[in-house]
């Protein structure tokens, strides 16, 4: 540990070693949680947003019930629905699917997916409801079949205006996540509270974790402007 | 003369001011309720074992007492605010709290009990049997201390905040133990049939005291040898016997 950092920590009682490392676990756990369901729920999203377009309502209804159901209820609930109910299923303990849902880290890795998933998908469907209908034609007029269409034309175009209203799915789950720690995940928000019940500070322990979001965030809003400014590179005037 | 007059004055504010403070009943606050430790009956009387532990330590002392109800979370505001004067309602003696107010001895102190389902069997004082184990405590308390500085580094801890959630996650074998307050644990494990307690309970902890403001180190003294006097006199045990079937004494 380099010697400044070593100074700083000897001057309190709560930031030592100990308290730095749990919150470094915690920072993990929130880091992993929030990007796998992300990654998931996009590639999840992106086919149901597809299936919620199409006519027929026996392929669009299921999808839209779907998102209506988990944008429906609070994320708090779908997590203890799945964590809590799934321990009460007679005779899971005996199945395989015990070892997975035994650890609180799937159950809400499950939960976090399917919520970010249906938020994604209505998100995608939007964009891909707005493609001009010219470049479909034109993209037609060219012979190109369905699924060649939706990889070059209609997809390419959608995720670039869908990509301002996904970056803030992604900053609504990464602080969504903060709920992880009522079911025994020790994630930032739990590393947080263990550390508040132990000094009795509640201060010091959530304003250090909330500057961790913070910078979290910033990094999520630093990525997005980037991707933005290489999508996007073709709305911007010529001289900047 | 004016010199005289003042002193004169002082003294005399000082034996009124002395013989007030005898005249006036001691005013105890109890967080109600917290069975069984202090509650209402359905006729709505206040008992308890420290309601009555209280009862029999203002008539050692020979003073008229009152008792005070009062939420929890303004307990020690409500002290310094001279709402009443001692505070008797199951208060653990922290460093923390002693920053504001002044402990008497302790006078009880709950072990913490270790409770599984039925089909578990391991000895909790074997290290190397409860390697691995999977331990549940609720968040912040002495118990979950207990566990975090003893075994922190051989089993897994998971915290808390409810009793509730602890015992779903027992029940569905998430946990393999629990190490909760004996008096939470019997009211929510062994009240089930599914449960049992496993070992002998733990004594933690520096107990629970009378909290009184600072300055009020004379009133400290006499409740003191009050107490004294009930834990050796055996009234202390009665009362708790009435309450308890383990010791709480300390």
């Amino acid at each position: 540990m380099p010697e400044f950092l070593a100074e700083l920590l000897n001057q309190n009682e709560i930031f030592n070693a100990t308290t730095v490392i749990h919150y470094w676990g915690g920072l993990v756990t929130t880091v992993q949680l929030v990007f796998l369901s992300l990654v998931i729920g996009l590639f999840l999203a992106v086919p149901l947003a597809i299936l919620r377009t199409v006519r027929n309502p026996f392929v669009s209804g299921p999808v839209w019930l779907y998102t209506y159901i988990f944008r429906g209820t609070p994320l708090l609930i779908q997590l203890y629905i799945i964590y809590y109910g799934i321990g009460q299923i007679e005779g899971i303990q005996e199945t395989f699917w015990w070892d997975i849902f035994r650890d609180p880290f799937y159950p809400a890795l499950l939960a976090f997916t399917l919520n970010t998933a249906a938020y994604t998908t209505e998100i995608i469907r939007g964009a891909l409801m707005a493609t001009p209908q010219g470049e479909v034609e034109a993209a037609k007029a060219y012979g190109m079949s369905w699924a060649l269409r939706m990889r070059r034309i209609v997809l390419p175009s959608a995720f670039r205006r869908a990509i301002q209203a996904y970056s803030n799915e992604v900053i609504f789950m990464l602080h969504a996540s903060a709920i992880a720690s009522v079911v025994t995940i020790v994630d930032l928000t739990g590393a947080a509270r263990d550390i508040y019940s132990r000094f009795y500070a509640p201060f010091t322990a959530f304003v250090a974790v909330a500057l961790v979001y913070m910078a979290l965030t910033f990094l999520i809003v630093y990525g997005f402007r980037r991707l933005e400014q290489h999508l996007l590179k073709h709305q911007r005037p010529l001289n900047q | 003369m004016k010199q005289f007059l003042i002193a004169a004055g002082c003294i005399l504010a000082m034996v009124t001011g002395v013989a007030q403070a005898q005249e006036r009943p001691l005013r105890i606050a109890f967080d109600v309720p917290y069975e069984p430790f202090e509650y209402r009956t359905p006729e709505g009387e206040l008992t308890g074992f420290e309601v009555e532990l209280a009862e029999a330590m203002c008539k050692e002392m020979n003073r008229e007492c009152d008792f005070v109800v009062q939420a929890w979370d303004g307990m020690i505001p409500g002290l310094m605010a001279r709402k009443y004067d001692a505070i008797m309602s199951s208060m653990s003696i922290t460093e923390q709290r002693a920053k504001r107010v002044l402990f008497s001895e302790p006078y009880y102190r709950t072990p913490g009990g270790w409770f599984a389902k039925k089909s578990t069997s391991v000895d909790v004082t074997d290290r190397s049997a409860m390697e691995g184990r999977v331990v549940g405590v609720q968040r912040g308390t002495t118990m979950d201390n207990y566990v975090t500085e003893n075994l922190g580094n051989i089993v897994e801890v998971k915290r808390y905040t409810t009793a509730d959630d602890m015992r779903l996650d027992l029940e569905s074998d998430r946990l393999d133990l629990v190490f909760v307050d004996y008096p939470v644990g019997e009211e929510y494990f062994l009240t089930k049939d599914n449960f049992r307690e496993i070992g002998e309970p733990v004594k933690l902890g520096e107990g629970v005291a009378v909290a009184m403001r600072k300055r009020d180190r004379e009133l400290a003294k006499e409740i003191n040898k009050a107490l004294e006097t009930l834990k050796n006199d055996g009234t202390y045990d009665t009362i708790m016997n009435r309450y308890f079937d383990y010791s709480i004494k300390m």
